[in-house]
């Protein structure tokens, strides 16, 4: 074997970080469209649509246009001009894989490429009455073929773990984004009425996670709300909780220290510290009576400093100089 | 039942065909006739469609670039094959080595004692007023004395059947990656053509070129880190630097990713800079290093030429290799393999008029309706008027334009290139087709068994190049 096999360009890191982070995105998004459609009870579309645009923060990208469930589906779903859209994150991740070629296996690149062409190809007609829900459907099960492709083909390598810290930090943002539509569609009104409502809600958001049946089977059968959310962010057996995935970035770059002998890990594994900490269950921010809207805004830009930690570390902001 | 011959129909007309013609394809192309006839051409064409979207599906494009868009292609995908007999195939080889040699010795030497121009075999001016000539080699020592370690040679055959030279292709040939995808395309999609056929293998390029650039790196290093240099994404051949960097094991390289520093070339790793000794590169001299050549190239290394005549690294191909495989240096060629090897050419040239030459152009302006005529810079079939086929008005701007700048101008007379059944609407047609073998050189040199096949889909039509709409065959050497 050659010295050189295990060198790995700073540029197809970030690529790999990339390409992950746009697809976990592109099957977030599905996600949440999925829902909101749900949540899109009568009398009430308007307001769960224009949750989704705030929690993207896409309030300035669709100002002058009217905010309503067709504007809000073609948005993210038909407009490429769009930089937050599927069709959008999509091309990014296909870019990135592009550059990607030497590196990752023949077939993550066809899937990837025929996934794109088919996504780039829809129409407003896909967005009509139920072929929304399969199109949702379609990507998701679109970047889960990835996912299982990845897992069965590509090199364990130091790119697996940069790829797995791509995934696993947008994972872990998304959870706190789907959480964030329900503070978005607070429930007016009082008593019995107002708590089945609520309830019903909590439901559809566990739905949208993949967490519902891994919900019932943790938790007691007269659930609080705020079980759900110390479930969403803090249970470390769901595949999709922001505690477990910042667990896994930790021990990517506790990988990447040990085995691959990169240096920098330092910066990102203390904002991995803080951030398992404030994920414990009693960290007194995961508690009734807790402000979830500002936890999440907190957390949310936590784990967007841990980006940019692991940006500066390898490749983004410095790209080391230093011979190895 | 016996089932419609497709070949019944079939006629070569006056041209040589690959196939049917006397070459003897021997029981290979009956075995290829038989099967196509027993398949039909309807399910051929089905299957024909499906590998054409499988090689969109896998990214075996090329890119087009037309206003604003790019549009990703295939390059046509012909699933008749081309057969090469062993024997014509030594002669090919024989002569593309000998090419090669040839071409190496005539670069060692305009780049240091000049000796064939001091002995009057070839002009200097066309050597040393050449735009490529690069005066930076001058007295460069390279490895081996290899300066072309990547060769295209283009190759056709007359009406005849011979076969002739029509092109050099010295500086970063492309279209390898067609030859070792096409045979996998065959293997998938028609394996009943060419099961039980015995075929030289064309999957060994990459360990030979990873084994040519390892020979290459500056002495003394023992496990050389070899890269692959490309423009990046936005290239049209983009796909096949793809394919180079996979099939050698090396990390593909863009500009960014390398700095000198010390004289030495590094590349940027997540574990720091670690040093770089031989670079194949698939970016032309003038983008190389924005130092030398042109300063406004955002594709290359500042400082990698002064890196490179340190001897901290070496180049595949080597600087200013363009000179050779000018056309009008192609005129010289025969004369350049006499001189060096005191052989007469194995292949030989295509005759050619250098407009640059009085004698050159008087014959060319007085046949301008038979010759072909042909701009010496260009490549990609860009500039050409086939002179027989050309309307009054296109030889009369042909004329102007060899009166404007004779220099840039040669001229051949027109080869009824030699056709091979090929798969159209309206059933097997012969279409015209060329040859490309590439060669390998470290120290020594290999040829890959066959080459890229190319084939001119239009009814009639001469021009072979993707870019004015060719296609490509496999192209089977016959093992025994």
């Amino acid at each position: 074997m050659s010295l050189h096999s295990n060198a790995l360009l700073t540029r197809d890191a970030e690529g790999l970080f990339w390409m992950a982070r746009y697809l976990e995105r592109v099957e977030n998004l599905a996600r949440l469209i999925d829902v909101t459609q749900t949540f899109e009870g009568p009398g009430g579309e308007a307001g769960s649509w224009s949750a989704l645009v705030a929690i993207n923060v896409d309030g300035e990208r669709l100002a002058g246009r009217t905010i309503d469930g067709k504007t809000v589906k073609s948005f993210y779903l038909l407009e490429a001009s769009n930089p937050t859209s599927v069709p959008a994150s999509l091309e990014f991740a296909r870019t990135n894989a592009r550059t990607l070629r030497p590196l990752i296996s023949t077939e993550m690149w066809m899937q990837l490429n025929v996934f794109h062409r088919s996504i780039l190809a829809k129409t407003p007609a896909d967005l009509e009455g139920d072929a929304l829900s399969r199109l949702c459907r379609q990507i998701k099960e679109g970047v889960q073929a990835h996912t299982g492709i990845t897992e069965g083909t590509f090199a364990r390598d130091q790119g697996w773990h940069f790829y797995l810290l791509g995934r696993l930090l947008e994972r872990a943002d998304q959870i706190t984004r789907l959480l964030d539509i329900k503070y978005h569609l607070l429930v007016r009104g009082s008593g019995e009425e107002r708590r089945i409502v609520d309830l019903t809600q909590w439901n559809v958001v566990l739905r949208a996670a993949a967490g519902y049946h891994a919900f019932r089977r943790v938790a007691q059968a007269g659930f609080e709300p705020w079980d759900v959310v110390s479930f969403l962010l803090s249970d470390t057996t769901f595949a999709r909780s922001a505690a477990l995935c910042v667990r896994d970035i930790g021990w990517h770059l506790e990988q990447l220290r040990s085995r691959y002998n990169l240096r920098d890990t330092a910066g990102p594994l203390e904002k991995v510290d803080e951030l398992r900490q404030a994920l414990q269950p009693g960290s007194g921010m995961i508690e009734p009576g807790g402000q979830l809207h500002d936890f999440l805004d907190k957390l949310q830009l936590d784990l967007s400093s841990l980006g940019d930690e692991i940006g500066t570390a390898f490749f983004r902001d410095w790209r080391p100089l230093r011979r190895a | 039942m016996t089932p419609f011959d497709p070949f019944s129909a079939y006629d070569p007309g006056p041209y040589y065909c690959e196939l049917t013609g006397p070459g003897a394809t021997g029981a290979a192309g009956e075995h290829v006739r038989r099967q196509i006839a027993e398949i039909g051409l309807d399910v051929l064409r089905a299957r024909a469609e499906m590998a054409e979207s499988d090689l969109m599906a896998l990214g075996i494009t090329f890119t087009v670039y037309s206003d604003a868009t790019a549009i990703d292609r295939i390059l046509p995908f012909d699933c008749v094959p081309r057969i090469i007999p062993r024997l014509e195939w030594d002669l090919l080889e024989r002569g593309v080595r000998q090419r090669v040699q040839a071409l190496n010795l005539f670069l060692a030497d305009i780049y240091n004692d000049r000796k064939i121009v001091k002995d009057g075999v070839v002009p200097g001016p066309l050597i040393f007023g050449n735009a490529n000539y690069c005066p930076e080699m001058i007295g460069f020592p390279v490895r081996f004395g290899t300066y072309v370690h990547i060769c295209g040679i283009d190759i056709v055959r007359d009406e005849k059947g011979a076969f002739c030279v029509l092109e050099d292709n010295a500086r970063t040939p492309s279209g390898i990656s067609y030859v070792v995808e096409n045979r996998h395309l065959m293997l998938r999609n028609f394996p009943d053509l060419i099961s039980g056929i015995k075929l030289r293998p064309v999957d060994d390029y990459g360990r030979r070129l990873r084994n040519a650039m390892d020979e290459i790196a500056p002495e003394g290093i023992v496990d050389p880190q070899v890269v692959l240099l490309s423009p990046g994404i936005y290239n049209s051949a983009y796909f096949e630097h793809v394919f180079l960097a996979r099939e050698m094991g090396v990390p593909l390289v863009e500009g960014a990713d390398l700095v000198v520093e010390d004289d030495r070339v590094w590349m940027r790793t997540t574990s720091g800079l670690r040093p770089v000794h031989t670079i194949y590169r698939r970016i032309s001299d003038d983008f190389l290093d924005p130092a030398v050549f042109r300063p406004d190239s955002a594709l290359g290394v500042r400082g990698l030429i002064g890196a490179w005549r340190k001897g901290t690294v070496s180049l595949a191909n080597a600087v200013g290799t363009g000179v050779a495989d000018d056309k009008a240096v192609y005129a010289y060629m025969p004369r350049i393999i006499k001189y060096y090897l005191g052989e007469d050419p194995i292949l030989p040239n295509v005759q050619t008029h250098i407009c640059a030459e009085k004698e050159g152009f008087d014959y060319t302006m007085a046949h301008l309706h038979e010759l072909v005529i042909k701009p010496v810079g260009e490549s990609g079939g860009y500039g050409i008027t086939v002179g027989p086929r050309a309307s009054k008005a296109e030889l009369d701007v042909a004329r102007a334009a060899l009166v404007a700048n004779p220099a840039n101008w040669i001229s051949q007379p027109m080869i009824g290139l030699s056709v091979a059944p090929t798969l159209t609407e309206t059933g097997l047609r012969p279409r015209h087709l060329d040859l490309r073998p590439f060669a390998v050189t470290g120290r020594s040199t290999w040829v890959l068994p066959g080459g890229l096949s190319r084939v001119a889909l239009k009814e009639g039509s001469l021009i072979v190049n993707s870019s004015q709409g060719g296609g490509s065959k496999d192209t089977w050497v016959l093992a025994e």
